[in-house]
């Protein structure tokens, strides 16, 4: 009986690896010859972030690249897992997935690697086993913090009193780039005047910075962990006639690479901006092409490389190419 | 004195006074300067006032003009609306959006401000429509533009955050040039007058609370419950949009996710720290606008205290509860009877000695 059983599972296993097989060679060399992509990715509607994240993938992944292209938009870990399972029995050669949720994914993706299909994951992780994917492009948020905190100490500042204003506590973005900065408060290379939460709200971070100015304690930066709390602790610092920005007393950080925010450092408003990008189909494309060559992928986790853009180096250039909304 | 003391403790704004009163005796021991007002030149070159008073009555503007459209909803359906804040992001993206497609001069705002204001009207209508027609409870019925409207403003403004500057929004989110008052307390005061003007001139206060009372009475008396209620949604939709405009002109973006972020919950809590029943019936106007700067009072002493970032919504919790408990009939009661009982013995004792 148990022999049997697991005759049955071997010969089952032998059967999807050769169908896996067959497939995948058949597909690759399509009637057009083009590659099979399937897509699952947030809505556009979710953010400016991700408006700018689904154009990136919409500009990089078309015909004349070589791909055929099927998408998936759903805010929902259900929604989103049905579209992949419906991908792989369309048998798409890759899948590209953004999760809506980091959990209940090994299902899906073991039945793509049994059909042979590659995955790669793109701005979010999941919680599997790295067996079950090629690569992810993620964001890495810590990187960003170390970013501002290290451009922060080659201002040489004689001392550093910084308002720290957190997103929604537990946050991605708000852990990893609270730490950087944490690290430095307990070190002592920088004082915490206030480190407090406005939950990405611009009005709450207003507020802050109010209650700051109004204690009369000394700060000379604001750091903020994006690009709109930034702008409510200037709209607080302007109304007390704190000067700011390059030429002035208190120096202003923000997250995220939005236009209009970047427009803030051109004018030498703000100090810093650093961005989370949102462009990672070039970094697939590219994977992808090494793969059809028949090379192989160097490594299973690849950072999104990020920049900065400061008010003593920044370009209108800049902007238009990295700024994200408008 | 003995009349007095039944007089305060009857009043329904002796809980939110004394709350009031405590916070502030509580901050003037642990800081003597806390509502010292400073003067300062603000980076428009205006001469401003400043100091935490300024912050508190400033920052809680938006929830105080929201807790009076949520006054007199709660008054007359017994119930709540918990979409005002999501509404507020509607009518902010519409302000937004008119003012993004055109000059910025002062009959476009007016314009504008009128746009979200009819937005917010009809979408409160909405709200009402079910409400009072349909006889869905408050909470259901508002629970679909809760989830919806954020969704909806989204919509309205077709990309992330978009942003408009302009000296004269400026001058509504902050200062207007030559008066160091900052304009949303202006706009709040004005607010309070308009809304009191309109209760004493008209029978609406009376009529509302009628009907919160008993629907039943008012339909004898030849009030409509239903226009009642449906003119309670409109007056907050108008709350709505002024609240979510001069949100917007604070910071000149729009952020359709946190524009007053789960205000809804402090705008209710304003209404019941104010004294006012939430099973409707009697209200006042005047405690949920207290209730409103009872939260921010409390918001600006967390802030000053420095306390961490993930404790801020405990503590505030803990002293909402501390008041809504000892505003609770069960308390208030308690309170009057042992005073009473002090009091007679006291007088007892004193009849007593005259005696002797």
């Amino acid at each position: 009986m148990r022999a049997k059983r697991i005759l049955a599972l071997i010969l089952a296993a032998v059967l999807a690896l050769g169908l896996a097989a067959c497939g995948s060679a058949q597909a690759n060399k399509d009637k057009d010859g083009l590659i099979k992509v399937g897509i699952v990715n947030n809505p556009p509607s979710e953010s400016g972030y991700r408006a700018a994240n689904v154009a990136d993938f919409e500009n990089v992944f078309i015909e004349a690249n070589g791909y055929k292209v099927s998408t998936f938009y759903s805010l929902k870990n259900d929604e989103q897992l049905n579209a992949a399972q419906q991908f792989i029995t369309d048998g798409v050669d890759y899948l590209l997935i953004s999760a809506a949720a980091t959990d209940g994914w090994t299902n899906v993706l073991e039945s793509a690697k049994k059909a042979g299909i590659k995955v790669f994951l793109f701005d979010r992780m999941m919680n599997v086993d790295e067996g079950l994917f090629e690569a992810a492009v993620i964001s890495n948020m810590e990187a960003q913090g170390k970013m501002a905190v290290q451009w922060l100490l080659d201002q040489k500042l004689p001392e550093y009193n910084v308002v720290h204003i957190q997103g929604a506590m537990g946050s991605d973005a708000q852990i990893g780039r609270t730490k950087p900065l944490d690290e430095q408060f307990s070190n002592g290379t920088m004082k915490c005047v206030v480190q407090q939460t406005a939950t990405w709200d611009e009005a709450t971070a207003k507020q802050i910075v109010e209650s700051v100015i109004n204690s009369g304690e000394k700060f000379n930066v604001v750091y903020a962990e994006n690009d709109g709390m930034a702008k409510g602790a200037v709209a607080a610092l302007d109304e007390a006639g704190i000067t700011h920005g390059a030429n002035g007393d208190v120096i202003v950080i923000g997250f995220d690479f939005n236009k209009w925010a970047l427009r803030e450092v051109l004018a030498g408003n703000w100090n810093l901006d650093v961005q989370c990008s949102p462009f990672q189909a070039q970094k697939i494309h590219e994977m992808i092409q090494s793969l059809e060559s028949g090379g192989k992928l160097s490594d299973k986790i690849v950072i999104n490389e990020e920049k900065y853009l400061d008010a003593a180096t920044i370009k209108q250039e800049d902007i238009d190419k990295y700024g994200i909304g408008d | 004195m003995g009349s007095l003391f039944k007089k305060l403790t009857r009043s329904q704004l002796a809980i939110p006074l004394f709350a009031l009163f405590l916070i502030v005796i509580f901050n003037l021991i642990r800081d003597p300067e806390f509502f010292s007002i400073a003067i300062a030149t603000n980076n428009d070159g205006n001469t401003v006032l400043t100091g935490n008073l300024i912050s508190i009555f400033n920052g809680a503007s938006a929830v105080a003009i929201l807790s009076i459209g949520m006054t007199l909803i709660t008054s007359s359906c017994k119930g709540q609306d918990i979409s005002v804040a999501a509404m507020a992001a509607i009518a902010g993206s519409v302000f937004v959006s008119v003012l993004r497609s055109n000059e910025i001069t002062i009959p476009v705002i007016l314009l504008a401000f009128f746009l979200s204001c009819v937005v917010a009207a009809l979408f409160s209508l909405f709200n009402g429509v079910l409400v009072a027609v349909f006889k869905i409870q408050p909470m259901i019925a508002t629970l679909i533009l809760f989830s919806a409207g954020r969704s909806i403003a989204y919509w309205i403004n077709g990309g992330a955050t978009p942003t408009v500057s302009s000296p004269l929004l400026t001058s509504i989110g902050g200062f207007i040039p030559g008066i160091p008052i900052p304009t949303p307390i202006i706009i709040m005061v004005v607010f309070l007058i308009l809304i009191t003007i309109v209760l004493r001139l008209t029978n609406l206060g009376l009529y509302t609370q009628v009907v919160g009372i008993s629907e039943r009475t008012a339909h004898m008396n030849g009030i409509s419950p239903v226009r009642i209620k449906l003119i309670a949604f409109i007056i907050s939709g108008v709350c709505v949009a002024t609240a979510g405009c001069i949100t917007v002109c604070r910071i000149g973006l729009i952020n359709h996710e946190t524009l007053l972020l789960d205000a809804e919950m402090d705008v209710i809590l304003s209404v019941a720290i104010g004294g006012n029943a939430l099973s409707g019936g009697k209200f006042n106007i005047y405690g949920s606008v207290i209730g409103a700067y009872i939260i921010q009072a409390l918001t600006v002493t967390l802030y000053a205290m420095k306390v961490p970032s993930a404790a801020v919504k405990a503590y505030k919790a803990i002293v909402i509860i501390v008041i809504v408990v000892f505003s609770s009939p069960v308390v208030k009661d308690f309170v009057f009877r042992t005073y009473k009982k002090l009091f007679k013995k006291q007088a007892e004792k004193e009849v007593q000695a005259k005696a002797a």
